[in-house]
């Protein structure tokens, strides 16, 4: 009985393991995991705190959002303090989640294409895709870079979307709030968590 | 008459050399201040005229608005025939001519876009473009009232493309071109209708942005000038500057 017990929750928790699971090809991986999202997202049965839930949850397993939130901050990540780096890095990432579950989760009905991938460095392959949306908007690119040092792991790190980088937009937005106030990192946090509160 | 022409001629070369000045990078700001206030007043602009506009717009039935669009396109693709000749370009000057004409005379006005389905299908090019390709660089940043980012080398741009432009020779300078003349309401309107078809297509992407930043005036600078530097490559391929950022 025990051990049926036992095998029981290694399959349950195998079989749980390969459902999050996407492939370690990145072009595959970015197919794998856009059309689950896709269909997660255009769920009328699931409303938009569980839409948020799994956006979430993807996010944090999926994107490098450390390597994000580092290069957001530009030079000023090799001269910060360490408890500074760390407490910027936390608010970061819910700013990076507030900000991404507030862009998806009033998606709309699209096609999700991989054209190609562009294997650019040992570290990085870019994904080349395409939404087309179904109520006859142009379609849209989506390149997709994808950091592949741990070849089992690939991590997404930006989106460009028609050309532009949305992390190197964030990188500005907060070069321009640091420039304007003497490069200090704690008045970016602020501004972090006020957009938090709203 | 014409010392204050040559005087003007030469204060613009000097207010465009300094604004040119290689040292500084398209980062720079050419008077934040003013082009902050600026930025809020394009912005209140939007949200009180155009914006209003552009939500009725969108709730055209589609035929309407993708004529609409053609139209406007097809008449700004007139702006890349000179544009491409300056760049050197020659199967752009072919890919612009051919779409012009196809879609003026097939397409009926441009109204719809058979070029397209053709495989025609120009790049936009403008002469900020056109000097950009000659290396010559953005220049300062700054914002324009009414019509918003923009930068020392694409703002000296938007006055020459008026002077290149045919529409422009035939409509605002009141030209005749192979017949054909109008004026500057016919000029006015078609920008007017541009902006309103573009702003259109952007609603939810312009809500995106407003509501995810936390410098609304650094994003669409950003979005700006990594938007002209792919117009420029005429590449939307993202370029590396993530170095050695390892985990």
């Amino acid at each position: 009985m025990k051990k049926i017990s036992i095998f029981l929750i290694t399959f349950i928790l195998i079989f749980n393991t390969k459902l999050q699971a996407y492939s370690s090809d990145p072009k595959t991986f970015i197919e794998e995991l856009v059309n689950e999202a896709i269909l997660k997202l255009s769920d009328k049965n699931l409303n938009n705190e569980e839409k948020a839930e799994f956006i979430e949850k993807v996010a944090l397993e999926n994107v490098d959002i450390k390597a994000l939130g580092l290069y957001t901050l530009g030079e000023l990540r090799k001269s910060s303090e360490k408890s500074d780096l760390f407490k910027y890095q936390t608010t970061f990432q819910k700013y990076f989640l507030k900000s991404l579950t507030s862009r998806l989760t009033d998606y709309s009905t699209s096609k999700f294409e991989v054209v190609e991938a562009d294997k650019k460095s040992s570290n990085y392959t870019i994904v080349k895709s395409k939404i087309i949306p179904t109520d006859g908007s142009p379609e849209i690119k989506i390149d997709w870079r994808i950091y592949t040092k741990n070849p089992e792991k690939p991590l997404i790190r930006d989106l460009i979307v028609e050309g532009l980088s949305l992390a190197r937009t964030q990188k500005e937005e907060f070069a321009s709030i640091l420039s304007s106030n003497n490069n200090d990192i704690n008045i970016l946090i602020d501004k972090l968590e006020e957009f938090l509160k709203n | 008459m014409y010392s204050k022409k040559i005087t003007s001629l030469l204060t613009s070369i000097a207010i465009f050399s300094l604004l040119m000045n290689s040292g500084i990078k398209a980062a720079d700001e050419c008077f934040e201040g003013l082009s902050r206030s600026i930025f809020k007043f394009n912005m209140a602009f939007d949200n009180a005229i155009l914006e209003p506009i552009a939500k009725g717009y969108s709730k055209l039935p589609d035929p309407i608005k993708d004529g609409t669009s053609n139209f406007t396109s097809n008449i700004a693709t007139l702006l890349s025939i000179p544009n491409s000749l300056l760049q050197g370009d020659i199967s752009g000057v072919g890919n612009a001519t051919g779409s012009f004409l196809i879609n003026t005379s097939v397409g009926i006005l441009g109204i719809f876009n058979p070029a397209e389905k053709m495989g025609l299908k120009p790049h936009k090019e403008d002469v900020g473009q056109t000097l950009g390709s000659y290396g010559i660089g953005p220049g300062c940043y700054l914002v324009i009232p009414v019509l918003g980012p923009s930068t020392a080398r694409d703002a000296i741009g938007l006055i020459a493309d008026s002077y290149i432009d045919p529409f422009a020779h035939i409509t605002i300078r009141e030209k005749e071109l192979f017949g054909i003349s109008g004026n500057d309401i016919d000029y006015y309107s078609v920008r007017g209708t541009t902006a309103v078809n573009f702003r259109s297509e952007n609603i939810t992407n312009f809500n995106s942005i407003e509501k995810n930043s936390i410098d609304l005036y650094s994003s669409f600078k950003s979005i700006y000038l990594q938007d002209r530097e792919n117009k420029i490559r005429n590449s939307s391929d993202t370029q590396d500057d993530w170095g050695s950022l390892d985990n």
